[in-house]
């Protein structure tokens, strides 16, 4: 297969960035997406060209690094990661555009590097049980009705990747935010701190400078994991509860 | 279990701050919260205009009926109640809903445009029609109900003589214009699509959606914008048919 | 030959640490021995951990809890994307829900067989012991263990097990156990307890009077290399299997920590035991950058299989049940598809060397769930495999359900890593590793859902009780700064190896010489090896180091992102440690475990150990790039479980 790329360039968080175009060639059907950036990016070596930055890791779609807006569709056109996403879902001689997440809370870093760290202050204002080490009762002190650990682990499938907040015309962390809130909130382990826990992740995703959300549903279509839209609901709910609840 | 679980008590646990803001505070200081009030505010309007609908629909029933169901309305709630109070009160509702929904929607709006400052370079459309239209087809509904109050409340842009009490005729003189019929026509099929993706909105706002209460809840919200948008036509179809003249 | 194989025997090495008495004492006493630390002075000891993973991850947040101020770093942009999240089918711990003859002793013995013998009693029994409460940790942290209808947690049986201890959570244990200790580690943060350094890669290692003091770092982002300063360092870095190019570890797991810890005086503990998975995806050509791993666990339900004739170019579907072998039931039949890794490894690559392989290249065996879903109907089927299933199809473009996958070995995990002793410290005072990064408890082979069992149990449990005693017979240490002249001569040397690997200006990437160096290792140290391959690429290898930095070409500068630098510095170590690996390879002149040497094995081809000869475990000590290293012997004592041949026939 011969592309043309059309990837977005910027060396540095301040700096102005633009489109560069390039042209592969020789790129299998059965390459990666990431593969493909690959062989573009050992050909710019070569040259003494920069290679274009992207985060990656795990190419097994499970750690949430690569984050690629691919012809407008976070993670491009099929519901998986960019990692997952094989060159054969194009056609030869397709001109590909390559955009890193676009969203006030995620700056650019470099070319398609983004900070997401701001999730990462979602989950430290309350996405987690306090249970210390060594602390912990026997693990089946408490069944957990099957239905309850199975939403639980529904929610707690999302990766951090970033994919609903690129997607949504709000930048919005609502769906993120749900997921973790959900997980943890339908668990009795996650009750003792059930209020406090949405109440602090909903105040911190909003101080991150994320959008809110307005049910476009974007999200949830772009998420490679499948969390549903509905976990925005659930949240919503839980959040309203804990204002009521909440010990002032 | 716990064999050697650390002694240290409290010392490096406490990571939550235990104030917390007021109840209101906390409400309009979050999007959340704000996307509450604004659920609330929008059921409340919705609420008026079904109510708002059916009453319209008395038009068919000749001027007498029509003139004598708004005469009605002023009367409502008495003997506690005198003349046009239950209105003012409905009135007052009405303005706060109103404005506590414009105020959150352009917070909100402002919000989110500076969350998402650049465009992506490739450009796709994007969400249902409804969807998109949320914030247009508010700005369009929000001066449309300047208009409307100004042409059949007050009458200070009413075309022709404006007669107090007597409805029937005012409507029948603004739809007698085109551009009465033009602006109110839009107007209402904003209305539609603003009711259609705006209920089922406030419903997962309000925690009320789920995955299986989804289809339900569409059907829901796009039977009210059908029989709304209906209902509100009908009038000025009826005038310019001649059915109601 | 190059002299760098002829290694000295240096002073035996002992583990000074593991108490005497009772197996299952050992532990109790050992934390009873410990000295503590005054809780009101944790606050003033710092420790430093490198990496997040299931390992780093669970230390940092448990040794935060105690008091201690903890500085972590991690190279991804999140402490959440450690490689652990990739670990797919479960944990083992002997809870004994099933009521099925499980117990901590069977967990600690069939851990001792499994490793073929080559791991030490006292820590694998610690492991066993604590297993059990690990389970209870995670439950409590939130994790969504698989349950049963009434409410309570299931287990399956996993490769190489007879009993259903593996706890699990779909085919994402990894991802589910790893965000648990991510939550833990994040509450710690904003608690102002751990200072978390993401995209920061720890370069060397900072030894001050015999003792690790600290780290020299890179900001990935800003380029700075920067000094960090504690009174222990724990790493948890993780393993070295990148080294062979493809590997099913994530494309930035890399060895330099652990590398740049034993140029500093840490022993390196059996480098060439190295996991081959049996059931990863074949590669489908030269682009391919890694290599996915399909669970374990798989292989509960599907029947590996392959062609009885040579060249048989048929789809499966049309060759009759009799025409086809499934060798792994023909030749282990108690066992059968559910044979320890290492065995079935071997076995898919003796088929394909025999040229019975299937898929392009002939590297491949199928792996065929239709017997699974006649038996147990497709939903059932997906329920159990889902994503995977899924996974496999968007990989390979082909439907499981209805073709049979195909499979071939890959590496996988690394028994080897730093020596450490009971405590798991290193030979540098001071510094400790844990997880996959030390040489650990596995011996010379894993078994399956034990990886995340051991990150657990080292950073939740180990590794918290043994550094007080550190710590506390360490009190007063002199103040070490940026000025200290070692502190000095390390960020010196770092920031000259990045500016020597961007002045290169060469004709040749990064990645091509990891890549040349990476199929040399997997012909001459993989599956299978041999003494005379061992030697050819002991002959290659500083060859490849010295074309490296000769024609390697870095673009770009220090002082940024620069992705092409980072790769090249990793090179740069692999280029070392796989000299060692094949040293340890060649040395070790039997077969065990996931180390085959051709040259000893039974008449009917299975992995014969020379225990006389060869029952310790192997701890290098660097003495310099490309010369001979010296081989220090820790002899392994088996009170408790006699070493037999493994049979799993």
């Amino acid at each position: 297969m011969k592309l043309t790329l059309r990837v977005w360039r910027q060396r540095h968080a301040d700096a102005e960035g633009h489109m560069s175009t390039y042209e592969v060639d020789g790129i299998s059907p059965d390459m990666s997406f990431l593969e493909m950036l690959d062989t573009l990016n050992e050909e710019l070596i070569l040259k003494g060209e920069e290679p274009v930055a992207f985060d990656h890791d795990c190419r097994e779609g499970i750690c949430g690094a690569c984050s690629l807006v691919i012809n407008g569709d976070a993670h491009g056109p099929e519901r998986t990661t960019t990692c997952q996403l094989h060159m054969r879902s194009f056609a030869d001689g397709d001109t590909i555009d390559v955009e890193p997440w676009r969203a006030a809370a995620f700056p650019v870093v470099k070319d398609l590097v983004v900070d997401r760290s701001a999730f990462d202050r979602i989950i430290q204002a309350g996405g987690y049980i306090s249970v210390p080490t060594g602390s912990a009762p026997e693990a089946h002190a408490t069944p957990v009705p099957k239905p309850d650990a199975d939403s639980a682990f529904e929610h707690a499938e999302c990766i951090g990747c970033g994919a609903c907040v690129a997607a949504c015309p709000n930048g919005s962390a609502m769906l993120f935010t749900s997921a973790k809130v959900n997980h943890l909130n339908v668990l009795p382990q996650g009750a003792p701190e059930r209020e406090t826990r949405v109440l602090d992740m909903v105040a911190q995703m909003d101080s991150e400078g994320f959008g809110g959300c307005t049910l476009t549903g974007e999200c949830a279509t772009a998420c490679p994991k499948g969390i549903p839209l509905p976990s925005i609901a659930a949240m919503n709910k839980e959040w309203l509860r804990a204002t009521r609840k909440v010990r002032r | 279990m716990g064999l050697f679980g650390p002694s240290v008590s409290g010392m490096a646990l406490a990571t939550r701050t235990d104030r917390r803001p007021s109840l209101p505070r906390a409400v309009w200081d979050s999007t959340v919260g704000k996307k509450t009030v604004m659920a609330v505010s929008g059921l409340i309007m919705l609420l008026y205009l079904v109510a708002h609908m059916i009453g319209n629909l008395k038009i068919f029933f000749g001027p007498d009926d029509f003139n004598h169901y708004a005469h009605w309305l002023r009367t409502l709630g008495g003997p506690v109640m005198r003349w046009e109070w239950t209105l003012w009160v409905i009135r007052v509702v009405l303005v706060a809903a109103v404005v506590a929904h414009a105020v959150s929607a352009y917070q909100l709006s402002r919000r989110d445009l500076k969350a998402r400052p650049s465009k992506y370079v490739h450009k796709k459309p994007r969400a249902s029609y409804a969807t998109r239209t949320m914030r247009w087809g508010g700005i369009i509904l929000g001066l449309f109900i300047v208009w409307h109050i100004l042409d059949l409340t007050t009458g200070t842009a009413h075309p022709g003589g404006f007669q107090h009490l007597h409805p029937y005729q005012n409507v029948i003189d603004t739809f007698s214009t085109w551009y009465g019929n033009v602006v109110y026509l839009t107007a209402v099929v904003a209305l539609g699509l603003h009711v259609r993706h705006g209920f089922w909105s406030a419903a997962q706002t309000l925690g009320v959606g789920s995955a299986a209460r989804d289809r339900a809840l569409k059907t829901c919200a796009n039977g009210l914008a059908l029989l709304l948008t209906a209902g509100f036509v009908s009038v000025p179809v009826g005038v310019m048919t001649g059915v109601v003249s | 030959m190059n002299s760098y194989a002829e290694y000295t025997t240096g002073e035996p090495v002992a583990d000074a640490k593991a108490p005497g008495g009772p197996i299952h004492e050992r532990w109790d006493t050992r934390r009873f021995e410990a000295k503590l630390v005054n809780p009101a002075n944790r606050r003033k000891h710092t420790v430093i951990v490198v990496g997040t993973g299931l390992a780093g991850g669970s230390a940092g947040a448990t040794l935060a809890e105690q008091g201690y101020h903890v500085v972590q770093f991690c190279y991804q942009d999140s402490p959440r994307r450690a490689h652990s999240i990739a670990a797919q089918g479960g944990i083992n711990a002997a809870k004994n829900y099933r009521n099925d003859g499980d117990s901590v002793h069977r967990l600690f013995y069939d851990t001792v067989k499994g490793g073929d013998f080559r791991a030490r009693e006292s820590n694998v029994h610690r492991l066993a012991q604590i297993s059990v409460e690990i389970i209870d940790q995670c439950v409590a942290q939130g994790v969504p263990f698989a349950r049963e209808y009434g409410g309570l947690l299931d287990t399956r049986s996993f490769g190489g097990v007879q009993v259903s201890r593996t706890f699990y959570a779909r085919g994402q244990t990894g991802q589910q156990l790893l965000l648990g200790a991510y939550q833990a580690l994040s509450r710690q943060i904003a608690a102002g307890n751990v200072e978390m350094h993401p995209r920061t890669e720890m370069l060397d290692l900072i030894v001050v009077d015999g003792r690790a003091r600290g780290i020299v770092a890179r900001d990935l982002v800003t380029g700075k290399v920067d000094t960090y300063f504690a009174d222990a360092v724990v790493l948890a870095s993780g393993g070295y299997g990148n080294v062979f190019y493809l590997s099913t570890n994530a494309m930035n797991s890399n060895a330099t920590a652990v590398w740049r810890a034993h140029r500093r005086g840490a022993w390196f503990g059996n480098p060439c035991f190295t996991q081959i998975h049996p059931t990863c995806i074949p590669r489908t050509g030269d682009h391919q950058s890694k290599l996915t791993l399909m669970s374990e666990s798989l292989r509960n339900d599907g029947r590996i299989w392959v062609p009885k004739a040579k060249g048989d170019t048929r789809p499966p579907g049309e060759i009759p049940e009799g025409e086809r072998d499934y060798y792994l039931e023909r030749i282990y039949p108690s066992f059968g598809n559910l044979v320890p890794r290492d065995i079935a490894s071997r076995a898919a690559k003796n088929v394909c060397d025999e040229g019975r392989g299937v898929g392009p290249g002939g590297q491949g065996v199928y792996l065929d769930f239709a017997d699974a879903i006649a038996r147990m109907g497709r939903k059932a089927v997906e329920a159990k495999y889902g994503n995977l299933f899924d996974m496999y199809q968007r990989i390979t473009d082909e439907d499981p359900y209805e073709v049979p996958m195909r499979i071939y070995p890959a590496v996988h995990y690394t028994m080897g890593g730093l020596w450490v002793d009971y405590d798991l410290q290193t030979t540098v005072p001071g510094l400790f590793a844990i997880g996959e990064a030390n040489f650990s408890d596995h011996g010379a082979n894993r078994l399956g859902a034990s990886a995340l069992m051991q990150g657990l149990a080292d950073g939740y449990f180990v590794l918290p009780a043994t550094i007080n005693d550190y710590l506390a017979r360490n009190p007063h240490h002199e103040e070490v700064g940026a000025g200290h002249p070692v502190v000095r001569e390390a960020v010196a040397q770092t920031e000259d190896r990045l500016a020597r690997l961007l002045a290169v200006d060469g004709d040749r990437t990064p990645d091509s010489f990891h890549r040349e160096l990476g199929e040399l290792m997997w012909e001459f140290c993989g599956m299978a090896r041999t003494d005379s391959g061992l030697r050819k690429a002991l002959e290659r290898i500083p060859q490849i180091r010295e074309e490296f930095w000769r024609r390697v070409k870095v673009p770009g500068t220090g002082e940024e992102l620069n992705q092409s630098l980072e790769k090249a510095n990793r090179v740069v170590d692999y280029l070392e440690l796989a000299e060692l690996m094949c040293l340890d390879a060649l040395h070790r002149a039997e077969s065990c475990g996931g180390h085959f040497r051709e040259e000893s094995q039974t008449p009917d081809g299975e992995a014969a150990r020379k225990d006389e000869e060869f029952s310790y475990a192997a701890a290098w000590e660097f003495t310099g790039t490309g010369t001979a290293p010296v081989l220090h012997k820790e002899d392994l004592v088996f009170e408790y479980v006699h070493p037999t041949q493994r049979s799993y026939a």
